[in-house]
């Protein structure tokens, strides 16, 4: 930021005398212009910053021993650090295994979100499809009407009997109307002679998707392919009224459980070990955000781009 | 979502579908497993509506349950209906009040930024808690404002008396605004921002040739240029009016602040899926449906009228 001059400016134009103020390019700034962009920077960072602030005061914290988060009253960066709360959760099966069926949801889920979406888009995208328009009509009332939960439910588990398995974690959701409809309007803009020359060198529909519109697809498939994958790891609302085992629960959920319903962390954990010691509270459900946050985290930095380039799509062609 | 456009295409329509079918068979087949979804998900639970007017039992089936015409909605009316349906307005118009202009405000602070640079890592940082799960934010909260934790600690010790704000019916609403405004309102400023780079420089150019100061550009040109995109984002949330994020609700409702906390899709989950009452909280749920889609077709045509493309 360059402190420039502070009074108004003028030049002549077409003999008139004009004044000139700073643009967003920038030449001549004027006191007010020179406080409002402190005041921007400042404001804008600090609220920039209280998006980490609590992340990293967690983080932190779940480094600290149980007596001093108890007994100092504030602080950040712990006096000793202890390791304790997350020896104490990786000694439990629970979270590891529901951090085991959290990948298995996710990578099974984004599979089946991507191949049913991707196939519909792409027959949807060629406007000689017979019915198309009233399956594409079904599909843009289904963004606006639903039946609501309960009906969605009954399918799901009195219908189809899917209470209990993944299966009805994974297929309610298998496409996202709205995505679906940017891949298909993407797939519209890949130029038709491409496939048409596909077609002629014998290949099947199957086999131009396949061969030429996949390949071709790679950013919009990986940024569809991580929003289903970011929906999948962070849910827990469908295991918690679908799933019957907790064996089978996703890390959300018992996140939930040990945070939010206060259930023990580790009811399984005092059966195995004898000389079981209360377990330390506060830092233990500090280790346990921390441990289902950072996988978002440590992807995130490189994904970014590929997150925002999904919604610029849909900002401008939804 | 744009609407459909008629293809008439006459060749197409005196061949049958069986040649059709022949010329393009993969297609057809790929076309499947989505039909297959969207009749299975989207529209047999439509079929299954009418349990709103039965007494639904699982067991004997829609068909085999004894029809009970109104009386689930009757029984609605009776109840304390009117606290569910104001929970849900209070809220959503202060969400609405608050985390609607949120968004546009950040962006157009992020669009004044000179320095690109500083620019990109606040924006890195703001896009953050988007992708932090709502179980994650609400546990968060409880771990930074229960008892043990700093804020509930600092604000104790500067007013002199606890605050308990994961308790208090009055501070239940600000607090799940706080939440979406926490997480929301950074990934919100995206589609703002890139209607903003849509904007032709050269008006900010002769504006300034014309002595417009920086308030007076902000107003006259960068705000018209993202009118449409607010105005299509206020229909798109006129249709959820009545939806309050009850997977958000119900992690942070507590018997303490039931009277606020109890929202009309919380009540359907309640008494739907915890109580088993398949038909009273349909009824419910179909009731929502319905306002919500008379919402939405009048929040377009509001915006017809103020001459925007509205949604469709």
């Amino acid at each position: 930021m360059a402190m420039k001059k502070t009074k108004l400016e003028t030049m002549e134009l077409n003999g008139r005398t004009v004044k000139i103020h700073e643009g967003p390019v920038g030449v001549y700034r004027t006191a007010g212009s020179v406080v409002f962009d402190v005041f921007n920077y400042v404001f804008v960072g600090l609220i920039a910053l209280t998006t980490v602030l609590p992340i990293i005061y967690i983080i932190f914290n779940s480094f600290a021993t149980e007596f001093e988060l108890t007994t100092r009253s504030m602080f950040i960066i712990p006096h000793t650090w202890s390791v304790d709360a997350y020896t104490y959760i990786f000694s439990s099966n629970k979270i590891l295994r529901s951090f085991g069926n959290s990948i298995l949801i996710t990578v099974a889920g984004t599979a089946i979100n991507l191949f049913f979406t991707v196939t519909f888009a792409y027959a949807l995208s060629k406007k000689y499809l017979r019915g198309r328009n009233i399956i594409l009509n079904l599909v843009i009332i289904s963004m606006f009407f639903s039946a609501g939960m309960i009906p969605g439910y009954i399918v799901v588990a009195s219908w189809l009997r899917l209470r209990g398995t993944y299966w009805a974690l994974l297929l309610p959701g298998a496409i996202s109307a709205y995505n679906m409809m940017i891949v298909k309007n993407f797939f519209q803009g890949i130029p038709a002679e491409l496939e048409e020359s596909a077609n002629l060198d014998g290949c099947n529909d199957l086999q131009t998707l396949w061969k030429i519109v996949l390949p071709l697809s790679g950013p919009v498939l990986a940024t569809f392919g991580l929003f289903y994958a970011v929906g999948h790891w962070n849910s827990y609302f469908p295991a918690m009224i679908y799933l019957t085992d907790d064996k089978m629960y996703p890390l959300q959920l018992i996140l939930r459980n040990i945070i939010v319903t206060a259930e023990a962390a580790a009811g399984d954990m005092s059966l195995m070990d004898p000389n079981f010691v209360e377990p330390p509270k506060q830092s233990i459900k500090m280790a346990v955000i921390v441990v289902a946050t950072v996988p978002i985290m440590c992807v995130y930095p490189f994904l970014q781009k590929y997150f925002v380039k999904g919604v610029m799509v849909g900002a401008l062609k939804g | 979502m744009t609407a459909v456009k008629k293809t008439s295409a006459p060749a197409h329509k005196k061949t049958s579908f069986a040649v059709e079918f022949k010329k393009h068979p993969w297609l057809y087949i790929m076309l499947i497993p989505g039909l297959l979804y969207f009749i299975i998900f989207k529209y047999i639970p439509m079929v299954f509506l009418p349990i709103a007017f039965e007494n639904y039992v699982p067991f004997s089936g829609m068909l085999g349950s004894q029809w009970v015409g109104l009386k689930w909605f009757e029984y609605f009316f009776k109840s304390s209906w009117w606290r569910y349906l104001s929970n849900t307005l209070v809220l959503s118009v202060m969400s609405i009040a608050f985390t609607f202009p949120a968004p546009i405000i950040l962006a157009l602070l992020l669009n004044e930024m000179r320095s690109l640079h500083y620019k990109k890592i606040t924006q890195t940082l703001l896009y953050v808690p988007h992708f932090i799960s709502i179980v994650i934010v609400v546990s968060i909260t409880y771990v930074i404002f229960g008892t043990d934790g700093i804020i509930y600690k600092l604000t104790t010790q500067l007013l002199g008396h606890s605050v308990d704000y994961l308790g208090d019916p009055k501070i239940f609403r600000w607090m799940i605004v706080g939440q979406n405004i926490w997480k929301e309102t950074g990934w919100g400023t995206i589609i703002f921002l890139a209607a903003l780079t849509n904007v032709d420089t050269q008006l900010y150019e002769a504006a300034m040739i014309d002595g417009a100061n920086r308030a007076q550009r902000l107003w006259h040109i960068t705000l018209p240029a993202i009118r449409s995109t607010i105005v299509l984002m206020l229909v798109l949330r006129m249709g959820s009016v009545l939806d309050t994020g009850y997977e958000h609700l119900i992690l942070m409702a507590n018997s303490l602040n039931r009277t606020v906390s109890q929202t009309l899709d919380v009540f359907v989950y309640q008494s739907g899926i915890q109580n088993a009452q398949y038909s009273y909280a349909s009824a419910v749920g179909l009731m929502k449906s319905v306002v919500s889609v008379v919402l939405v077709v009048s929040a377009n045509k509001i915006a017809h009228a103020l001459g925007e493309d509205g949604l469709y």
